[in-house]
């Protein structure tokens, strides 16, 4: 592919890749809001089998998309899960029907605060309502459902993906066979939140930000975007790793110039990863997205009782966590492996020793590889799947 | 790691040169385990390693067989297998199970190297309707002549580290552990002791002889007239 465009050379979008579902029927949302009609734009990869058994479905975190394994239509990057989607691979295209979608309130697709309103003929911007993790999931749930699949295989995902993991086992127990959190918790902590906190108050004292009305002013918040990134950014790597990458190395010079400029090269790396991110995401989406991660407490739902959330029978979990994850540490995927012992589910649980922090989902990181591996073929003999599904075979 | 270290499961007890894919090489002791357990039963073992008696339980007996393993690299080894193991330890994630989640929870060549063998072999018979405990002994005859004329702490097949460097912290002798199963007032079902080699002695566990022969204990508990310990 020779697509690694600059944003003024992006494709349209109705010409990017992948399928959308109108759905008309409204959802009754956590706030009380019924939201409808709306779009879900989604994309799959491999073929559903005749039993409609070998359905996998894949939750993007924060900032991802349903984009998994196609090069993004607006930064031409690599899909974001390449190492672990393709024919033989982990998610083996040859052997699973693999389904991710926008989730509700996102900017690549699915309906979030960019788009029209139809009552005002605007874009949403802040009169969009607030979406929690439960209504992405419900509107999966809308998804799947079109799609004729009455139990999915498999729903895996990592960080705030893994969250729409862990509400999918426990608002729709029967509609998954097994499930897959990675680096993900059953609530959003305390310094999670103020992270996110630092991250909304950047966008939204960028003056261009226009009270959320940027793009009726015909304005971009690009610099407060920009900085929520950079903070969050730091939270997803390792101390270790940032070390590793980095160190105290300067950018392109010998010494430091005893002004404000990126002198390191860390801060030239950040800088760069905040500008590049303005260019593929929409700041009130990162605001609704972010808040409805904060949202997130599984154990709130049901009286605060984490095992509560897991009653009745169960999927079998494979929760895994990243020793240098310090954004969803291992005691945070240990807690919910509690829980699902208290209601004698069916778990394992795997840390990885990695120095790459949280991005580790992300990344080259074989024993999550052989993990996962192992994991999905023991379900997949019990789900009685055979290996290679073909057309007619 | 440092807190936990003490409890890592000696590597050379543990994992035999036996993997989860090679059926006809389980473990003698784990073999007389697995013997016991009756097929399609609800099993979880504290300890696993790398998961040989779980494999052969799952695919021999049709158990729904789960474990728990402090070590990484036996976690992984396992959950690559396809078996439900989580990581964690016996002294701290037993409390989290409700009362009789499993027909049989095995802990093998393990409660020696607890923080507090009392508190779990009480956990074992409140999540378990059987506990098998196995376990080496230290008045083991060769033990107490090593320690008499040598004066050294015991090295052995069993006990392959020194005492420097043990996960074994608690140390005991199958009368010992009969004591404590008096104590806590577990019923000792069924019991077994073993040679060097691994093969079964036909000796009462309470006996001095089997005290001074037997190189391990396995033993078949059950909890108080079947009744659940309190927490």
């Amino acid at each position: 592919m020779s697509t690694l465009t600059a944003p003024r050379l992006r494709r349209p979008e109705s010409d990017w890749p992948g399928h959308t579902l109108a759905v008309s029927e409204p959802l009754r949302l956590d706030g009380g809001v019924d939201f409808g009609p709306f779009t879900i734009a989604y994309q799959t990869y491999g073929t559903l089998n005749p039993e409609r058994s070998n359905a996998v479905l894949i939750c993007h975190a924060l900032t991802g998309d349903h984009y998994v394994a196609d090069p993004h239509p607006i930064t031409g990057h690599p899909g974001w899960w390449t190492t672990l989607v393709g024919p033989g691979g982990v998610l083996d295209t040859d052997r699973y029907f693999l389904i991710c979608a926008n989730v509700l309130g996102g900017c690549m697709g699915t309906t979030g605060p960019k788009d029209i309103n139809p009552a005002t003929g605007e874009p949403w911007a802040l009169d969009f309502p607030v979406i929690t993790i439960r209504d992405m999931v419900r509107a999966q749930k809308r998804l799947v459902e079109h799609l004729g699949i009455e139990q999915l295989f498999c729903v895996i995902g990592g960080s705030m993906g893994g969250m729409q993991v862990l509400q999918w086992a426990s608002s729709y127990p029967e509609s998954v066979y097994t499930v897959v959190p990675i680096a993900s918790a059953a609530r959003h902590s305390a310094q999670n939140i103020a992270f996110h906190e630092v991250g909304r108050q950047a966008i939204m004292a960028d003056p261009d930000w226009c009270g959320g009305r940027y793009l009726s002013h015909g304005q971009s918040p690009s610099r407060g975007l920009a900085v929520a990134r950079m903070a969050a950014h730091i939270t997803y790597l390792s101390e270790a790793a940032l070390h590793r990458k980095f160190g105290r190395n300067l950018q392109d010079r010998n010494a430091v110039t005893y002004g404000f400029d990126a002198d390191f090269q860390v801060e030239s790396y950040l800088r760069h990863q905040g500008s590049t991110f303005v260019d593929r995401f929409d700041a009130n989406s990162y605001l609704y997205i972010t808040r409805a991660m904060d949202y997130f407490d599984l154990a709130a739902e049901h009286g605060g009782s984490l095992p509560a959330a897991f009653a009745g029978k169960q999927p079998r979990f494979c929760i895994i966590s990243f020793t240098s994850d310090w954004l969803f540490p291992t005691p945070e995927s240990r807690a919910v492996v509690h829980a699902l012992n208290a209601v004698a589910a069916n778990v394992s649980f795997v840390e990885i020793g990695t120095d790459k922090g949280h991005d580790a989902f992300l990344l080259h990181e074989p024993e999550l590889f052989a993990t996962l591996r192992g994991f999905l073929e023991g379900c997949a003999e019990h789900r009685g799947l055979t290996r290679f599904w073909t057309a007619g075979a | 790691m440092n807190s936990s270290a003490a409890l890592k499961i000696d590597p050379a007890v543990r994992t035999a040169p036996v993997s989860p894919g090679a059926p006809g090489e389980l473990r003698r002791d784990l073999r007389l385990i697995a013997e016991m357990i009756e097929p399609h039963s609800r099993v979880l073992d504290i300890g696993c390693g790398d998961g040989a008696l779980l494999a052969h339980l799952a695919r021999d007996k049709g158990v729904d067989a789960r474990g728990i393993e402090l070590s990484q690299s036996g976690v992984n080894a396992c959950v690559r297998h396809g078996l439900p193991v989580i990581q964690g330890d016996a002294d701290s994630d037993l409390e989290t199970f409700p009362n009789h989640a499993f027909d049989v929870v095995v802990l093998s060549q393990t409660l020696q190297a607890t923080r507090q063998p009392r508190y779990v072999l009480e956990e074992l018979l409140r999540i378990g309707k059987r506990a098998i405990v196995s376990l080496p002994n230290f008045g083991f005859w060769r033990i107490r002549v090593g320690l008499l004329f040598r004066g050294r702490m015991p090295v052995t097949e069993v006990l392959q580290n020194p005492w420097y460097d043990t996960p074994n912290i608690h140390l005991c002798t199958i009368r010992d552990f009969v004591g404590l199963c008096d104590e806590i007032g577990a019923r000792i079902e069924r019991s077994l002791t073993l040679d060097r080699h691994g093969h079964p002695y036909t000796l009462d566990p309470r006996g001095s002889l089997a005290n001074l022969l037997a190189e391990q204990g396995v033993f078949v508990l059950s909890g108080p007239d079947g009744d659940v310990p309190p927490r």
